[in-house]
């Protein structure tokens, strides 16, 4: 049952007994959007049918094609701040040229990924938090229990779904557009040609670095999709607990996206 | 088969607590089948967890709820998908999607419970909007039309998978008089008509009066007083005087059956 009881707990004597009931509560949780995940990844048998994937090609477009925009313009700057940063340092060594390789595998490795991530994370984990939340405070999430309609099936897993195919689209797309940032800096700033920068960031760059990295924002998807669903059904009162789901949707979905980035990179890389 | 009991639903002494308050306090009652079993009584006195427990969006501390003799506290997946397909449910909001149209959100259990073809279903939707007199408004999004509206349209969707028991927790709450009236006279329809059950949580003592066949008042998580409506304006209950002269009912009574 996605609809759930409301909590009451006799207040705490002393710090102890909070931060105790604090840690208790966390693994609670972490343990209901674990089965979150299970119980959508087993609805997923449900995604072929004719209703669930034309809401899952909405819910693609919604996340992917509107966050285009600013997906692009972050990508050009993040390009741009990788080549000026590690171009003035190389220059020192007349090795602009080799700023290329520097963007390309930084993008396709960490920031494409990372930047991707948090950006869906603070529109789309938001978006979806607010939209679950307020589903739940105005009693539709228990209207389609209650018609035997799975939440689950019917509104998580689309999204989940449309999540994990659009977040490496739009990592590998931001990749390309901080490359092209990274370009221009170059070529405007730094005098390294775009022939000599495309040539220098290709022949570096791996295929491991690609894969790694959508694989990257594969989970990291996956990460903002089920944070942000689970903390939209857990939202209780009101207007204000939809704020405050929001909020703690988006906070939590950075903090795993940071976590798993670094044991992804340390699993590839060390 | 599924044994038909004459007693469609019971409970049988169930107790919540939220916090240290006692929502529900050992209440007992059964619900016949056919009838339109009335709850009535103040603010925060249980009426809508009352009507929770009976589809298992609460589950008691202690006590069991029954419905057609199923202990519904006990079950689980498939089962309890299969009790609720029992029911109905009016949302106090109506409980809407709001990206669907009106119509998408009436054919919306037919959508996704059955395999009816598009043209049994467009001819079901057409049935109900008529019912709840919105024939006109199919296409509208729930933001566009009002909270009676959004609420009729919502009675539109508990009935149009015909089920047996249809739940209303404050059907009238809100609407206009000439509105409430019409849901009154819906709901005394499908009981006359479909031998639809209705379990009704109201604060509307005329509604109440009108419809029920049978009412009963919460106090203090217990039923204070089960009575026909006749019975229950004469009742000797000091509590139930009080919730009746609030409302400037009489014993004598100000009401008329047969008003719908």
């Amino acid at each position: 049952m996605i609809t759930r009881e409301p909590d009451f707990f006799p207040p705490s004597r002393n710090v102890l007994g909070q931060v105790g009931r604090s840690v208790v509560l966390s693994f609670r949780e972490t343990g209901r959007a674990m089965l979150l995940l299970f119980a959508a990844v087993a609805a997923m048998r449900y995604a072929f049918t004719k209703r669930t994937r034309h809401e899952i090609l909405v819910q693609m477009f919604v996340f992917g094609i509107k966050s285009l925009g600013v997906i692009s313009v972050v990508a050009i700057f993040t390009g741009m701040i990788l080549a000026l940063q590690t171009g003035l340092a190389l220059r020192e060594f007349n090795q602009e040229v080799n700023i290329g390789t520097a963007v390309m595998v930084s993008m396709l490795r960490e920031m494409g990924p990372f930047m991707t991530g948090l950006i869906l994370a603070a529109c789309v984990g938001s978006a979806i938090a607010a939209q679950l939340g307020t589903m739940v405070v105005s009693d539709e999430v228990a209207a389609l229990e209650i018609m035997s309609i799975d939440p689950v099936r019917y509104l998580v897993m689309p999204r989940l779904v449309a999540m994990l195919l659009v977040t490496p689209m739009l990592a590998f797309y931001m990749c390309i557009m901080g490359v092209i940032g990274g370009g221009i800096v170059g070529m405007t700033q730094l005098g390294v040609s775009w022939d000599a920068y495309i040539d220098n960031a290709i022949r570096f760059a791996e295929v491991k670095d690609l894969f790694v990295g959508m694989f990257k924002a594969f989970l990291f998807g996956g990460i903002i999709t089920i944070v942000a669903c689970h903390e939209g059904f857990a939202t209780t009162d009101g207007a204000v607990g939809v704020g405050y789901a929001t909020r703690k949707a988006v906070i939590v979905a950075f903090l795993f996206i940071l976590i798993a980035g670094y044991f992804v990179t340390r699993l590839f890389y060390v | 088969m599924t044994k038909i009991s004459d007693n469609i639903l019971k409970f049988e002494n169930v107790t919540k607590v939220f916090g240290s308050k006692a929502i529900l306090d050992g209440m007992n009652f059964e619900v016949r089948r056919g009838e339109t079993f009335v709850i009535v009584g103040p603010s925060g006195t249980g009426k809508s967890v009352t009507l929770k427990h009976m589809v298992r969006l609460l589950t008691p501390d202690d006590g069991n709820v029954y419905v057609n003799d199923r202990c519904i506290n006990e079950v689980t997946g498939g089962e309890l998908a299969e009790l609720r397909e029992y029911f109905g449910y009016l949302f106090q909001g109506g409980a809407l999607l709001a990206w669907l149209t009106v119509g998408e959100n009436i054919a919306l259990p037919l959508r996704e419970k059955t395999n009816f073809a598009e043209d049994e279903i467009q001819k079901r939707v057409a049935k109900v909007l008529a019912m709840v007199e919105m024939s006109g408004d199919y296409d509208k999004r729930p933001s566009d039309i009002s909270g009676g509206m959004c609420k009729r349209a919502g009675l539109a969707r508990a009935i149009i998978t015909e089920p047996d028991i249809v739940l209303y927790d404050e059907p009238t709450s809100g609407l206009d008089p000439v509105t409430a009236r019409t849901i009154d006279a819906l709901i005394e329809r499908l009981r006359v008509g479909l031998g639809v059950t209705s379990v009704v949580v109201t604060h509307d003592l005329h509604s109440a009066l009108s419809i029920g066949t049978r009412i009963a008042m919460i106090h203090s998580g217990k039923v204070l007083e089960l009575a026909t409506p006749e019975e229950f304006i004469r009742s000797k209950n000091s509590e139930v005087q009080k919730f009746l002269k609030s409302q400037y009912i009489t014993q004598r009574g100000s009401w008329e059956r047969d008003q719908i």
